[in-house]
């Protein structure tokens, strides 16, 4: 039973990644200062100060409700589209601030991808999905799309998969697929940061795996911050993490220091599995 | 703990009262005869709606027999219409019907489509609920209002500010469209009224078509960078495509099927197919409202019956068709796709 197990039993079974990226000064491809973000009048996230590490993977994590997909949702503006959101504070994207006057969502959003929890491809075929955002971007050229569809489902790693008919409605391919689809996608774009919302949230655990081997792949080029509710994940996939509750961001730090050694007694807590 | 349990099996349930458990027995669930009764009723109470389908199309072919054996398919193709040497044939009230609706939908079809997506898409919620609410009271508008509207504004307006005019310029009154002399009663009128009947089912369908699409869809439009207007000519749109059908199909059901508001304002002469807008026509629907009060011979009466039995038939067809359209989009949208592209 719980109480008769310690804790350190229990962070032991995490499989923590091994600390060879510690940086001694990670470069910082963005930066949230002071940010305050309310619904209406409620206040769901309160002053979060974090940086987000280039070519890192930053995690998100917390208890539901606890303003991580809000504050992930923050940094491409996508609560933009929902009625009666405001935001106080400032984030930069590569010493920009992207709520400042004059900037242009759709130039932003080319800079910072978002995949979702539940793979949300578009009603055509593989290829039309993938040439969607270079297409709105305005290549139109077909050798240039045709390059960018198999590099982006290579760098996904689905283009053994899907190669021999990319006519085929993105529909007919399982979850698993789709959600790499769904990263192709964003990484045709050619983004610098990419978001992920619970991004195996709806997989079978042979797709997890999969997705958990392509971030890690991915964080090699881009800046990653991905949300997750499933704490081993966390340990696995990320070189660091920031801790949410009730709307605070209550420790950001290394994920090696946050799994072992937090500072906070309810990051501790949540971590060792005692609530959450 | 594991073992604690299966010593006093018996205090599971956290030590309540312990009554025998006891499965034979006259409970409530052992008053079949109330069950089965309610069943049966239910069961009858369904059966009496296609009862009454099926009489109807019975009925009707029975009453048509005669005319349907006289004229065969000649019915469908000639023009006649003489009570006198019992002479019939549906063509102008047919051509009246699908000419009165074809231009019906291709005036409120696009104007639908425009404010389903404004309500779906762009409108912000105090402005969405309130249009939402008075497109739909629009539809439980009864068509001889609508009718009585189309006589006494609608009309005369159409005879004075726009038909006159066009009739009155030397180069648009020799485009086929206008050639007759205007009466304001006449096929634009029927168009116009069957517009502006069928706007509020073609868009309140398709406004719930859009909104069933789940907002994570446009998510991920907008986050590879699409504006608003990309995002829903090329997701949404090709998402609620079989459905926006499906509703533009319902509203052409019911332009066919309109008769009220239809007979009058359309004229109701005519002895030949005119393609002219500005001249007076039929409709099946406007025949049979009409002159079956008057019909006074048995082959008479029954050349009208064949004409409804037409209109039922091709009305359930059209009805049919848009609801499985329509069906078939919602189901695909719920367990999120699988359809072929």
């Amino acid at each position: 039973m719980a109480e008769t197990i310690s804790k350190n039993n229990l962070t032991k079974n995490l499989t923590v990644r091994e600390p060879i990226i510690v940086d001694a000064q990670p470069v910082n491809t963005m930066n949230v200062a002071a940010l305050n973000f309310y619904y209406g009048k409620s206040h769901a996230l309160h002053n979060i100060s974090m940086p987000v590490p280039k070519q890192r993977v930053t995690a998100l994590i917390g208890p539901s409700g606890c303003g991580k997909s809000t504050f992930l949702r923050t940094l491409n503006r996508m609560n933009d589209h929902i009625d009666g959101t405001r935001v106080e504070g400032s984030v930069e994207l590569d010493g920009q601030d992207i709520y400042a006057r004059g900037v242009d969502v759709v130039e932003l959003r080319k800079h910072v991808g978002m995949v979702f929890q539940k793979p949300n491809p578009f009603p055509m075929s593989i290829y039309d999905n993938v040439a969607y955002g270079p297409r709105i971007h305005g290549v139109t050229n077909r050798k240039a799309l045709d390059e960018i569809v198999e590099r982006t489902l290579r760098g996904a790693a689905l283009w053994d998969e899907v190669s021999a008919d990319l006519k085929r409605s993105a529909f007919s391919l399982s979850g698993g697929q789709q959600q790499r689809l769904c990263i192709a996608r964003v990484l045709a774009v050619e983004p610098e940061v990419i978001l992920m919302d619970e991004p195996c949230s709806a997989l079978d655990p042979n797709s997890t795996f999969r997705i958990e081997q392509l971030i890690e792949d991915l964080a090699t080029r881009y800046t990653i911050v991905i949300v997750t509710h499933n704490m081993q994940q966390a340990a696995r996939v990320s070189h660091y993490t920031g801790f949410f509750l009730r709307g605070d961001l209550r420790e950001y730090g290394e994920t090696s220091k946050i799994f072992t050694n937090p500072n906070d007694a309810e990051t501790e807590a949540y971590v060792s599995g005692r609530f959450g | 703990m594991a073992s604690t349990l299966a010593k006093d099996g018996n205090n599971v349930s956290g030590g309540g009262p312990s009554i025998p458990v006891k499965l034979v027995g006259e409970g409530r669930g052992k008053s079949r005869v109330a069950d089965r009764v309610y069943d049966i009723a239910l069961f009858l109470a369904s059966l009496v709606v296609l009862a009454i389908i099926a009489g109807i199309v019975i009925l009707l072919f029975r009453a048509a027999l005669p005319a349907i054996e006289r004229y065969k398919f000649h019915f469908l193709f000639t023009t006649a219409w003489d009570p006198i040497h019992q002479n019939f044939g549906a063509l102008l009230y047919i051509f009246g019907t699908i000419y009165s609706s074809f231009w019906a939908l291709l005036i409120a079809v696009p104007i639908s489509l425009g404010a389903a997506i404004f309500l779906s898409e762009l409108a912000p919620s105090w402005i969405r609920t309130p249009v939402s609410f008075l497109i739909e009271l629009l539809a439980a508008i009864p068509s001889v209002v609508y009718g009585i509207w189309g006589v006494f504004v609608l009309s005369p307006w159409l005879n004075q500010h726009l038909e006159t005019p066009i009739h009155d310029n030397a180069h648009l009154a020799k485009v086929i469209l206008f050639q007759a002399q205007p009466q304001g009663s006449d096929m634009l009128a029927a168009a116009l009224i069957l517009a502006i009947m069928v706007t509020p089912y073609i868009t309140s369908v398709s406004r719930d078509i859009l909104r069933a699409i789940p907002r994570v869809v446009r998510d991920g439009s907008f986050a590879l960078g699409a504006t608003q207007w990309e995002t829903i000519e090329r997701v949404v749109l090709p998402y609620a495509r079989a459905g926006v059908i499906g509703a533009v199909i319902l509203g052409l059901g019911r332009a066919l099927g309109e008769t009220m508001a239809v007979t009058m304002v359309i004229g109701n002469s005519g002895s030949h197919l005119n393609l002219s807008l500005f001249a007076p026509g039929y409709t099946m629907a406007s025949i049979i409202a009409n002159e079956l009060p008057e019909a006074s011979t048995d082959i008479y009466r029954a050349a009208l019956i064949e004409i409804g039995l037409l209109l039922f038939v091709v009305t359930m067809i059209v009805n049919a068709v848009a609801r499985l359209l329509v069906l078939y989009t919602a189901k695909d949208i719920n367990s999120g796709g699988g359809r072929k592209a």
